[in-house]
């Protein structure tokens, strides 16, 4: 799919866009500051409803302004898609699509498939666990709609119950009573994620472990990936191959029903929900040793974005061409890697890159331009300005 | 920040359910703007339901006596209750004529985030009216969202001893929502295909 048309009003710093996009590379080139990565950033957003810099969505509605709009008609084989969304921070955004409003924004996920590599992904190898839980659940829910549903159940599930917990410890187990329905909840969510999370990582390995041999040259070790979780029949972190059997929903029900039981006494004293997959993790490991802590900066940098074209090869086998973003990201590649990024980005039926410099982008990348400069973006062929967007 | 009564005013409108600082500042500002007559009748309304409307005894649905119009009802079957989150969920159901039998409004839903647990809802007055009356079925008819169906998951354990016949509103309703937006078709095969609970 591709974008054909992006408009935005009131977004970071872009009061009004209007501007035409073609399938293939575009470069979106401008002085720091300008307002590139704020465009591509509105692109990314269409598809995961949030931001790959920041958490939430006020920063992303422009000084002064109640609410932003992104507005993107797209081309997914040969049908249109006109995709609109409002963004009213801490209230509920309002999303059309091809102009019938949907009766909860989250029915967009799924629909507009994105794969965006930034500087921020270095967080997949480098940082949190929550990090890495979010890339997984994003993935999913991209691929499998139905379990956005799930997901935020299982997210207030958890509040209620830590909720439930807090105040049993302090009233000494007087609230109890209705903590076995919490589990209840807890236990049918939990192991539905569970599942979900095991058969991704499952689909990813072959698919990153190619992508890094690319990325990292053939000599590299293997890029690897594991699951480790607070259920252990769900995994100990050690990297899956084709071969590693995987638990289905019942048995992993099970198995988080009993652990759930074994640490009741634990939960009530701290206060809080020690099991279940919102305290995993997806190990990534580079040959026979997990990557976190033991990377260089280099190597991280090779996983990451190895993870991120996984992502892109897994969409493909799924039979979907996704948009790629690359934000910021070849003027921290070396040569060779540049060149690996170059020939999948070529590839793709869309890729829009931001770079302060044009010269750090491969030359094959750089047909089109969109000029960025003094809060205007103009598109730009052979030096030529073709069509125009404002402010 | 207004002066004194403007402010007062759009505090109070901001306390309401469903009304953020910037709707309680149009409505206040509305309010302001409009004829005295109009405000006039809005006053005694609310003036009206402060001194009239009361909680049904029995049930604790909307009632202007003792007595909700339901409970008093005697063509009304004293045989099944219906147990819903709020008075709003009577009307909607009612809307159904599905159901010919007695209601019993909890007062809301289970929510240990907002500090609400079984003690905070009606469950002690209505384990009462299950033993001392005719009951033979309870329907359970909290809303169809995670808050709903644990409470409905603790009625059916605490009445389980009882030996009734306790059901729950069969799927098909838009799950994760609230029984008061599901049209009239739809609450009622929800209704009619109720399933049993064995707890
Ligand atoms: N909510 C907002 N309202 C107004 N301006 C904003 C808002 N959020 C960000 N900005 C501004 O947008 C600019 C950053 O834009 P962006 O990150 O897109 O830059 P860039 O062109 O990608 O730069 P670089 O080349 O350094 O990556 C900053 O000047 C910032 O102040
Ligand atoms: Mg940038
Ligand atoms: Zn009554």
């Amino acid at each position: 799919m591709y974008v054909r048309h992006l408009q935005l009003g009131s977004f970071r710093n872009w009061e009004r866009v209007d501007l035409p996009l073609r399938p293939g590379p575009t470069v979106f080139v401008g002085r720091n500051g300008e307002g590139k990565t704020n465009l591509v950033e509105a692109v990314g957003y269409l598809a995961t409803m949030g931001s790959h810099r920041v958490s939430a969505d006020a920063p992303l509605v422009r000084h002064g302004a109640e609410q932003a709009v992104v507005r993107a008609a797209l081309r997914r084989e040969d049908r249109e898609l006109l995709v609109e969304i409002e963004i009213n921070p801490g209230r509920a955004n309002r999303v059309r699509v091809n102009r019938a409003p949907l009766p909860r924004p989250r029915e967009l996920l799924g629909l507009v498939k994105t794969v965006l590599f930034a500087p921020e992904d270095l967080v997949l190898v480098r940082g949190d666990p929550s990090d890495r839980r979010r890339f997984l659940d994003d993935l999913l829910v991209s691929r499998t709609p139905r379990l956005a549903g799930v997901r935020s159940d299982y997210e207030r599930v958890l509040k209620q119950r830590n909720a439930l917990l807090k105040t049993a410890r302090l009233a000494r187990g007087g609230a109890l009573a209705t903590l076995d329905v919490w589990d209840g909840h807890l236990v049918d969510l939990g192991s539905q994620l569970l599942a979900a999370r095991l058969r991704l990582v499952a689909d990813l390995v072959p698919h990153v472990a190619a992508a890094h041999a690319q990325v990292a040259g053939p000599e590299a070790p293997l890029a690897g990936l594991g699951y480790t979780s607070t259920v252990p029949l769900a995994g100990d972190g050690t990297p899956m191959t084709a071969g590693t059997p995987l638990p289905d929903v019942a048995e992993l029900a099970n198995a988080l029903r009993e652990r759930v039981a074994e640490r009741r006494q634990d939960e009530v004293d701290r206060g809080m929900t020690l099991v279940g997959p919102h305290r995993d993790d997806l190990v990534i490991a580079l040959g026979p040793v997990p990557a976190k802590g033991f990377a260089s900066h280099g190597e991280s940098w090779s996983l990451a974005l190895a993870l991120k074209l996984g992502c892109l090869a897994l969409y493909r086998a799924d039979g979907e061409e996704p948009i790629l973003v690359l934000d910021d990201v070849f003027a921290t590649l070396d040569t060779d890697r540049r060149a690996a990024l170059a020939a999948v980005a070529r590839t793709a039926e869309q890729t829009l890159i931001t770079a302060a410099v044009l010269d750090d982008v491969p030359a094959e990348l750089r047909g089109t331009r969109v000029q960025v400069a003094g809060g205007a973006a103009f598109v730009v062929e052979d030096d030529t300005v073709l069509e125009g967007g404002v402010r | 920040m207004y002066e004194g009564a403007v402010q007062d005013l759009i505090d109070e409108l901001g306390r309401l359910p469903g009304v953020g600082p910037k709707s309680a500042q149009r409505i206040a500002f509305h309010l302001l703007a409009a004829e005295s007559a109009d405000v006039g009748r809005l006053v005694a309304a609310l003036q009206r339901v402060q001194a009239e409307v009361r909680f049904c005894v029995t049930c604790f649905n909307v009632a202007e006596a003792e007595q909700c119009r339901i409970c008093r009802d005697p063509r009304r079957s004293e045989d099944v209750i219906c147990v819903v989150e709020e008075p709003k969920d009577v009307v909607a159901i009612e809307r159904t004529r599905e159901f010919r039998g007695k209601y019993h409004v909890l007062g809301g839903a289970i929510s240990p985030i907002e500090g609400v647990g079984p003690d905070d809802l009606r469950v002690k007055e209505l384990m009462t009216r299950l033993m001392n009356g005719q009951v033979t079925e309870l329907i359970i008819a909290t809303d169809p969202n995670l808050e709903g169906e644990a409470t409905a998951a603790y009625l059916a354990r605490l009445v389980a001893p009882m030996g009734l016949a306790v059901s729950r509103l069969a799927s098909g309703l838009p799950v994760g929502g609230d029984l008061e937006y599901a049209d009239e078709v739809t609450l009622g095969r929800a209704f009619e295909g109720r399933r049993r609970i064995d707890a």
